[in-house]
């Protein structure tokens, strides 16, 4: 059971000791940043190849098809083909693109989807950097998207693209305020920035004392959730890539694997925000009875499915209410929910329990209320009699 | 450990170099859509830089700020107001001299205060900031944070008032 909690750990340390045998220390030093990088270059493009097939098998049933099965056994090689596919695609150039901002964009946007893995920690002592400013890390670093998605609908010159870039980053700066705001809460709770803290304040119960099962975790993993939905331009806030208004968005002119890559961030994307909710809110990799990396990889995978599940279900929404929902509603919701967390810190008990239930239920009670949008009774045409 | 001590050595230099020729090209591109990601290149490799002097929480903050909002704000800006973005358009204009006077005043400035600041050095390495940090804020300097936090309530409500429609019921849906 322990070997097998510890097994990536060891076998990276067994592979430092052996070449420990016959290499100076510092290429061993230098080897052992190479495997965590190794492994998470390799994790994050290979997660990306299997979430798309999961994503078209889910959303298959979803719709009452089967999915692609043709491909391997229950198409799981179909990753592999799409991947040969897309490399062997003719890449398209516009005329009037402006040629560096075209080329690096989809490079670009990729990076910050990668740096983001480096603070998850994905098993008991198995947090590739485990920087003190973690959470933070990954905030600023998943900010940084905007300007590769700037670059990509500024450089193809084209009207659908810098539509969907401009909705991109109205989206992004709005929605990263509340992200920021209901990730306080944990930090202040857990009393650090560090990924591996926030996990490890949340030991206890046999493995289940979760934040997520507290007043103030509720509402801010529900907000953290649908901030990091809109963060990855999923449905249904995929507005600056909406099909049905601006043809693909910030995308539009990209063909081959550089549209691939705009892909593999989405997904990876979705993938680390997922890990990141699983980190703060369902307590990482603790848990019972299973090895630690199985249930970090158990939750990260079920927030997906949700992710998938909302894709399934939900229409896309309009722009005023996208705007509305993260400026009106959950903005104030995570500035009370902080507030909550300050008085769960410093009350004890039931007390703790009522107070905050009672604050956040009553806040939400009347944010829903001030939020309720005005519907005529009888609908006036001003401009078709 | 020698050459891991230079390998690091000559990242920094590299990084220097690159926000260096980063900086200059976000004052000398022609376009000015350019010189904005030239900017936060630039942005980029300071935070890079502190990061190397083990400066952590400055450098994360940098770029959450300065790359991931300034910049975002500025190209936005560029691209809502009409025809900046263009490549016909010339950012340039005949301010030139004028703007070089008020460069090279701030830098004599700063150059003195630089040379008569005392630098400390110590061979310990620093200890973990964030949590020093917040005290600081929430102690010593707990007036001039709620100063900011006052300026940026007002800051708020300015841009809200401009935001707002001079007359509400005039235009219908």
């Amino acid at each position: 059971m322990e070997t097998l909690d510890q097994i990536f750990v060891l076998s990276k340390k067994g592979i430092l000791d052996f070449l420990g045998t016959f290499l100076p220390e510092w290429v061993v030093t230098l080897a052992c940043v190479a495997i965590t990088i190794k492994a998470i270059a390799v994790l994050g493009p290979v997660t990306m190849m299997y979430l798309t097939l999961m994503e078209r098998k889910v959303i298959g049933r979803m719709q009452n098809r089967i999915g692609p099965n043709r491909v391997g056994k229950w198409g799981l090689l179909q990753p592999l083909a799409d991947g040969v596919k897309m490399l062997t695609k003719e890449d398209i150039v516009p005329h009037g693109a402006d040629a560096v901002s075209h080329f690096l964009a989809p490079i670009l946007i990729v990076i910050p989807s990668l740096l983001a893995f480096a603070v998850i920690p994905f098993g008991r002592g198995m947090t590739p950097v485990d920087l003190n400013v973690g959470v933070l890390f990954f905030i600023a670093v998943s900010s940084t998207t905007t300007i590769a998605i700037f670059m990509a609908s500024w450089g193809s010159r084209n009207k659908f693209s810098v539509l969907g870039g401009m909705r991109s980053a109205a989206q992004m700066i709005s929605y990263e305020v509340p992200m920021v705001l209901s990730v306080v809460p944990v930090i202040l709770i857990a009393g650090s920035l560090s990924t591996n803290d926030i996990v490890l304040a949340q030991a206890g119960w046999g493995g289940l004392k979760w934040f997520v099962f507290t007043p103030w975790g509720f509402f801010a993993f529900i907000i953290f959730f649908l901030c990091g939905v809109a963060e990855c331009n999923r449905s249904p806030f995929d507005l600056p890539e909406g099909e049905s208004e601006i043809v693909a968005g910030f995308h539009t002119e990209y063909s081959g694997m550089k549209f691939a890559l705009f892909y593999m961030a989405e997904f990876m994307n979705s993938f680390t925000v997922s890990g990141l909710a699983a980190t703060l809110f369902l307590g990482g990799w603790q848990g019972p009875f299973l090895p630690s990396w199985l249930w970090f990889f158990l939750k990260t995978y079920a927030l997906i499915f949700v992710m998938i599940w909302f894709r399934g279900t939900l229409p896309r929404i309009r722009v005023d209410q996208l705007m509305g929902l993260a400026w009106k509603f959950l903005m104030p919701l995570t500035l009370v929910n902080i507030l909550a967390a300050g008085l769960w810190y410093f009350t004890e008990g039931a007390a703790r329990w009522l107070i905050t239930a009672s604050i956040l239920a009553g806040s939400f009670w009347l944010l829903t209320k001030l939020n309720r949008g005005y519907t005529p009774e009888k609908r006036v045409y001003l401009f078709a009699e | 450990m020698l050459p891991l001590t230079l390998l690091v050595k000559a990242g920094l230099y590299l990084i220097m170099a690159i926000s260096l020729l980063a900086a200059v090209a976000s004052v000398s591109l022609p376009n000015i859509f350019h010189a904005a990601l030239a900017l936060a290149l630039a942005l980029l490799g300071i935070a890079g830089i502190y990061l190397g002097l083990q400066a952590e929480f400055v450098a994360v903050v940098q770029v959450l700020i300065y790359v991931g909002a300034v910049i975002t704000l500025v190209i936005f800006a560029i691209m809502l107001t009409n025809r900046m973005a263009d490549r016909s358009t010339p950012a340039k204009n005949s301010l030139g001299a004028a703007c070089l006077a008020v460069a090279a005043g701030l830098f004599s400035i700063l150059v003195r205060f630089i040379r008569s600041t005392p630098w400390p050095e110590t061979t310990s390495a620093p200890a973990p900031g964030t949590s020093e940090i917040g005290q600081a804020l929430m102690g010593p300097y707990v007036f001039a944070f709620e100063v900011i936090s006052v300026i940026l309530i007002a800051v708020l409500i300015g841009a809200m008032v401009i935001a707002k429609k001079d007359n509400p019921g005039e235009d219908a849906p």
